[in-house]
């Protein structure tokens, strides 16, 4: 009886400690929580633009609401001529070129190509006004477009190819007088609608991000803590953090995820650990383009075929152009698995003037890789496409695309490349032999929005799988689950299979060794 | 024929606590290598880690026991019979030839047992316990809240970890089927259970003598 009471008392011990050491209600992530009351409250602004005298007349040109800003915000021109949303360059130290200036200006894309001989249209995106070619003059403080990111009004846009100035039908003094901080449109009237559409190059930057739930995106959901992009994007003296390898080369002025979580976020250490080799995006943005579809691929080969001589466009059911006779032919996606690359925080640029190395042409491409121990995997999303490039000298080629008018060699008016090119380059100041073919281009756009909510990351066996997982790819190093030593695996399971084996030979052999002892004696009895 | 208490209290209790570990954490083991599925990966890490701490807190514990008591010498290997011990169990013992070697409390293991839990005390237990630590602490945090990595890869760490579970559970299956070897099929499983085994007269005559022989030197 004594016996039973000890026993049972040990097993009850054994229990309750076994259950207390493997199951485990979870606690409250405390740093999380302060984060989220620290973004609940929203700044508002101390003053009242609207009640400024200054602000009261009726504006004419753009460049008057520009001067009424300065003549209080008397610095705030010399900042911005300094940032590269104006310059659309930066300073940068690349390997085997030195010191270079790297941006919009120079650098080429897998989308409409550059911006060179196409300011008209391209500087839509410009914070500036007046810029038709690359004569601009980016010391002109009066150019500086203020409103476009500090307009609360919802009223201001920029007219389509108009060198960057507003449309016609703005009112720029309800504009001037609804000025503030900048809103999700003001960063989103750019940076959703870059590439000539809804998310075309970003994939995890698009117009949905106005108004999502916690499922697109849990910073920006308005049933979440609903972030604008600058209080993660913050400025000091206008420069803003963060940046785009499709255009930053340097590990500078970079924003992370870790600037506000921390580099310890999880409560359980063994998920923190994988943050030397592991950024948080990986696992906590398992798909992006979540909402509506991103262009995955872009054929310019294919452009230029006419119906009836003119141009024509296919739509596919969600009503995304998959052929266009300007732009050629595009393959779309939505909720997309990104790929995954090794990436230390720096970048190469096809710089326009350089000369194809390998194909497909890396246009851009993140430098990193396992055995650099400052580089982690990121998700990213690959561009494929194939572009003009000139085969006798070698370099992709600028084509002039845009133009007003026919006759002017604009690919958009006139569809022939040989005369895009020629202007194009001209326009460069770079070489064209008069020979265009096309070449395959492959770029590379890290992931950093749509970060899902907690219970859909990317859960352990996505990687530590040896099935095909997120990982399969990526290789030179050991992931516990995907990886194995085959003969080691080979060499265990022939010593596992062949001891069974062998006790089962071994026991069989007993049994009936048994069996005939018994019919011995059996008949040593009947005799 | 006579009832002896063979395995001690401890004993018993270290065994098949033991066992009971192996076998979880061969489980939880095979499934963090992908070979089975069971828990999922991330309740496998979960229950292996903590399975591992309670093996090497039951492990220091044995430890204490085995020198503490001076059952270590039990697995001091002889040579002498190792020979005739492997002979009986693969064809003196279909021909009903008796057990070359006599067990008795103070020589509870013949000299093939000796050897082999020897190498599993030796070989196997520390492959997988020091690459299992390693492998535990392969990554761990600095003063300054730095992830640091050990410099070796963690290949080598896994390979020697997996070879060696390899080897235990090989062990444990020709380990459990050796159990069926003693006077009846379930003799040796019962005496680990309760304690006691029948061992015979004479064998515990012989193991008298070498009390004896033992307190004289």
């Amino acid at each position: 009886m004594n016996k039973v009471i000890v026993y049972s008392i040990v097993i009850s011990v054994i229990v309750i400690l076994g259950v207390n050491l493997l199951h485990k209600t979870e606690p409250l992530n405390f740093s999380q929580y302060e984060l989220k009351q620290k973004y609940a409250t929203k700044p508002t602004s101390s003053v009242d633009h609207s009640q400024f005298e200054v602000l009261q007349e009726e504006f004419k040109t753009p460049q008057d609401v520009t001067e009424a800003c300065l003549t209080c915000h008397n610095k705030r021109h010399e900042e911005i001529i300094h940032s590269s949303h104006w310059n659309w360059e930066r300073v940068a130290y690349v390997e085997g070129k030195g010191i270079s200036k790297i941006g919009k200006k120079n650098v080429l894309n897998n989308f409409c190509i550059g911006s060179n001989s196409n300011e008209q249209a391209c500087a839509k995106c410009h914070i500036g006004f007046g810029m038709t070619s690359n004569k601009f003059d980016f010391n002109n403080a009066r150019n500086v477009d203020c409103m476009v990111c500090h307009d609360n009004s919802e009223e201001y846009i920029k007219g389509a190819a108009m060198a960057g100035y507003p449309d016609r039908s703005v009112n720029l003094t309800k504009v001037a007088q609804g000025v503030g901080r900048p809103s999700k449109i003001n960063c989103g009237s750019c940076h959703f609608y870059s590439g000539g559409g809804n998310n075309v190059k970003h994939g995890d930057l698009e117009d949905a991000l106005l108004s999502c739930d916690r499922n697109t995106d849990v910073h920006m959901a308005q049933n979440g803590i609903n972030m604008s992009c600058v209080e993660c994007h913050t400025a000091e003296k206008h420069q803003i953090k963060g940046k785009l390898y499709s255009v930053s080369s340097t590990d500078v002025n970079r924003l992370n995820c870790e600037d506000c979580h921390t580099s310890r976020p999880h409560l359980d250490d063994l998920l923190n650990r994988h943050y030397s080799r592991i950024a948080c995006q990986t696992c906590h943005i398992p798909t992006y383009a979540k909402v509506n579809a991103t262009k995955m691929a872009w054929k310019w080969s294919e452009a230029g075929k006419l119906l009836n001589g003119k141009p024509y466009h296919i739509e596919d059911s969600l009503g995304n152009h998959t052929y266009l006779s300007i732009k050629g032919a595009f393959e779309w996606k939505t909720n997309v698995e990104p790929d995954y690359v090794w990436f230390n925080g720096s970048a190469q640029h096809y710089v326009a003037g350089d000369k194809v190395e390998s194909v497909p042409v890396q246009v851009n491409k993140l430098l990193g890789s396992v055995n650099d121990p400052h580089s982690k995997i990121y998700p990213v999303k690959i561009h494929r496409g194939d572009q003009i490039y000139d085969p006798e000298t070698n370099m992709l080629i600028q084509p002039k695309l845009y133009s007003p008018n026919k006759g002017d060699s604009a690919f958009w008016m006139d569809f022939d490349w040989n005369l895009a090119a020629e202007a194009g380059m001209k326009r460069m100041g770079l070489p064209y032999s008069g020979k265009y073919d096309f070449i395959e281009t492959e770029m590379y756009w890290p992931v950093n929005h749509m970060v899902a909510p907690k219970d859909q990351s990317l859960d352990c066996n996505a990687c530590h799988t040896s099935d095909n997982g997120r990982l399969a790819g990526l290789n030179g190093f050991y992931i516990p689950g995907r990886d194995s030593n085959s003969w080691v695996d080979l060499f265990g399971k022939l010593m596992f299979w062949g001891s069974l084996l062998g006790v089962f030979i071994h026991a069989l052999a007993r049994f009936i060794n048994s069996l005939r002892k018994n019919e011995v004696e059996s008949e040593e009895i009947s005799i | 024929m006579q009832k002896v208490y063979i395995y001690k209290k401890f004993e018993r209790f270290w065994h098949w606590s033991q066992a009971a570990l192996i076998f979880f954490l061969a489980l939880t083991g095979f499934e963090i290598h992908d070979s089975i599925h069971l828990f999922g990966f991330e309740k496998a890490v979960a229950f292996h880690r903590s399975a591992s701490y309670l093996l090497l807190g039951l492990i220091a514990f044995s430890i204490f026991w085995h020198f503490t008591t001076g059952e270590w010498k039990q697995y001091i290997p002889t040579f002498s019979k190792l020979q005739a011990q492997i002979h009986y169990y693969a064809i003196g013992m279909f021909k009903g030839d008796p057990h070359p070697t006599i067990k008795t409390v103070n020589k509870k293991l013949n000299p093939l047992q000796a050897v082999v839990y020897l190498g599993f005390k030796l070989v196997m237990a520390p492959m997988v316990i020091f690459s299992g630590l390693l492998y535990m602490y392969y990554k761990s945090f600095d003063a300054n809240d730095k992830v640091v990595e050990l410099a070796i890869p963690l290949e080598w760490i896994a390979v020697i970890h997996t070879l060696g579970a390899f080897l235990l559970i090989s062990f444990i299956v020709v380990h459990v089927y050796m159990t069926t070897t003693g006077h009846s099929l379930t003799a040796n499983i019962k005496a680990m259970i309760t304690g006691w085994e029948e061992l015979d007269e004479n064998e515990e005559k012989e193991s008298e003598d070498l009390n004896t022989k033992n307190t004289e030197s």
